[in-house]
């Protein structure tokens, strides 16, 4: 039995449906992450979740139990805000005490409990601070040591990271992925930031318009975009609209206008006539001078139109018959070489048909 | 260069206007002329009058009654109202709460009057107190308000998540964090009581008597050093709880009427 269910659940505000029918199962243990743009509803579902929020239909389970209706307090589910909500009257140490004085654990324990957890967050001796005395990175740790104390069944992050800068939300991203393995509770991780969540999640839920579009481990997420939508959210993807001609087996052939005929592959299943967009990364994308593609290799001819140079790679965009552009990545990795090509020239592309995705519309 | 120059002349004219009358008045409370506007040398001749005038003490006494009353009591409707105008977000909630703020003084004064007629109410102490507390309310809860504004309403829910009750969330989160701006709005309900005029004028009747009630009727005779002794420590009690206010509550003096 999964440890979080969450049940249809809908809620509305006013006409507008910020989470629409939303069904999800977290195991215990795991790191699950809520991906989307702005707006599509995460928070609105961190909330549930947390209890300061009831759904309009639906239901969410803890553990097997109903919780719905349970008010925060007493769902064993805490929450890590984007501001920390750290509380500014209060010292340090009086912040990570407070879920166990609300719990009523004695004195002498809690001073004990404190002390560990401060130390096992890297803190010890600033207990005696205030928030405002900290940095960013300090107050964010203070935060996870106040939410993990009571070692909760379920951790909330809603963008715990994105207060911080570049290097820290780096360094944090390594800390959270090392927290989580050591104290093994149910983290969900809320973030917008596609790279962050590749990084960090067991799953990944990825949602668009208060729905969750695709759910599934990292690597299959970004392989395997079952929609336009995630196809073009997470990581970039050159998308080709065209109309399907032929199948054999997982293997489309598809028309592209100006381009002809391509190969693609599909893994749902699709009808001869149907619109839809090839999907193909960009580092899928072999690029050269020349190129004699190799048996099962989609093969095309383009002109460079612009590159960015981005220090480890660069992207190349090129221009295809009919003016289509093309994002093709290119590791810098050749010792010596600065440049592979210039505005102008003549390349060949070519990737394997596996590579290129059909999606439908 | 002159520009500059020009414009602090022009602010302290302006603040010459301002204070200068004030000066004037703490001036002439030391001065040894029988009349209250012109300098015969010093003395604290007119305060020592000023602890004798057993009808002034009184005055002075039912001022403090009525402003400690009405500041405690307006201190928890003002919060009670700026707490439920944050929780419900009525529209009309605020406007009905900080309406007093804006209505000329003498309009709520006739119409307490009229109201405390027509209930009956006999005119005196009490009627008195229950009109301080109806303006004060407002005083308090756009002080109380304000401190609400900048508070990041996370912090509540993020007690109840950790295990906190609605009641322990709110006595162990909101108050402490409200406190400065609760107290700053008591002590500006405290000053705006005891130094009101014109309600007082209306509700107190015929045998109770204010402190400003006392000035006024003082002055109908003459201005005599002694108002001048009695307002300037008026003004100083004034000074001391602006500025206290202006330490708790820091953003709760700005846009203020
Ligand atoms: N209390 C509310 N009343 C009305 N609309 C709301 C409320 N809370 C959220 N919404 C709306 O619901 C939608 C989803 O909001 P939500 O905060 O869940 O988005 P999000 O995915 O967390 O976005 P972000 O990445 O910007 O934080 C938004 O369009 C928002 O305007
Ligand atoms: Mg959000």
């Amino acid at each position: 039995m999964a440890l979080l269910e969450i049940r249809k659940a809908t809620r509305r505000f006013g006409h507008f449906v910020a989470v629409r029918e939303v069904s999800l199962e977290i195991e215990a243990g795991e790191f699950f992450t809520l991906l989307g743009p702005s707006g599509c509803g995460k928070t609105t579902l961190l909330r549930l979740i947390a209890g300061f929020d009831t759904p309009d239909e639906g239901r969410i389970l803890l553990d097997g139990c109903d919780i719905t209706l349970t008010p925060p307090e007493r769902r064993p589910v805490h929450t890590i805000f984007q501001s920390y909500a750290l509380f500014p009257h209060m010292t340090v140490a009086d912040n990570v005490a407070f879920p166990l004085r609300m719990a009523r654990v004695a004195h002498g324990e809690i001073r004990v409990r404190v002390a560990q957890a401060l130390r096992e967050v890297q803190l010890a001796g600033m207990g005696e601070r205030l928030p405002q005395e900290l940095s960013g990175g300090q107050k964010q740790r203070v935060a996870i040591a106040r939410a993990l104390i009571d070692r909760p069944r379920v951790l909330l992050l809603d963008e715990p990271l994105a207060a911080l800068d570049l290097k820290l939300r780096e360094q944090m991203q390594l800390e959270l992925i090392t927290l989580q393995r050591l104290v093994g509770i149910t983290f969900v991780y809320v973030t917008h930031d596609q790279g962050e969540a590749l990084a960090l999640s067991h799953r990944i839920g990825v949602m668009n318009a208060g729905r969750i579009v695709q759910l599934g481990a990292p690597d299959a997420v970004y392989e395997f975009p079952q929609t336009r939508f995630v196809a073009d959210f997470i990581g970039t993807c050159n998308l080709l609209e065209g109309t399907v001609r032929r199948q054999t087996g997982a293997r489309l052939t598809l028309e592209v206008s100006g381009l002809g005929e391509l190969a693609a592959s599909a893994r749902t299943p699709v009808q001869v006539g149907e619109r839809g967009v090839l999907a193909v990364r960009p580092e899928k994308v072999r690029i050269a001078a020349q190129i004699v593609p190799a048996p099962g290799e989609v093969h095309l001819q383009g002109v460079i139109h612009d590159q960015l140079y981005l220090g480890d790679v660069t992207v190349y965009k090129v221009e295809l018959a009919g003016g289509r552009l093309l994002e093709a990545l290119l590791p810098n990795s050749a010792a010596g070489v600065v440049k592979f090509f210039e505005v102008g020239d003549h390349v060949d592309l070519a990737w394997r048909a596996e590579a290129a995705l059909f999606l439908h519309d | 260069m002159a520009r500059r120059a020009a414009l602090y002349a022009a602010a302290l004219v302006a603040y010459a206007f301002l204070y200068v009358p004030l000066v004037i008045v703490v001036l002439f409370s030391f001065s040894a002329s029988h009349l209250g506007t012109r300098w015969a040398g010093f003395t604290l001749h007119w305060y020592r009058v000023l602890l004798h005038d057993a009808a002034m003490l009184h005055a002075a006494w039912n001022s403090v009654i009525i402003a400690l009353a009405a500041s405690l009591a307006a201190t928890v409707f003002g919060t009670l109202a700026a707490l439920a105008t944050r929780k419900y977000r009525l529209r009309f909630l605020p406007v009905l709460v900080l309406a007093p703020l804006s209505t000329p003084d003498i309009l709520q004064g006739v119409s307490l009057l009229v109201f405390f007629v027509l209930l009956n109410v006999t005119l005196g102490l009490k009627s008195v107190m229950l009109a301080h507390i109806s303006f004060c309310i407002a005083y308090v809860a756009i002080v109380v308000s304000s401190r609400l504004a900048g508070m990041d309403p996370s912090l509540v829910e993020a007690a109840r998540d950790l295990g906190a009750s609605p009641w322990k969330g709110f006595w162990l989160i909101t108050l402490p964090l409200l406190a400065p701006g609760i107290m700053a709005g008591g002590l500006l309900a405290f000053t705006m009581s005891i130094d009101d005029f014109v309600i007082t004028f209306f509700t107190a009747g015929a045998g109770t008597t204010t402190l400003p009630l006392r000035i006024y009727t003082m002055i109908k005779v003459a201005v005599t050093p002694e108002v001048n002794a009695v307002s300037t420590l008026l003004m100083a009690s004034t000074l001391v709880l602006v500025l206290s206010i202006s330490k708790l509550a820091p953003q709760a003096l700005k846009g203020m009427g």
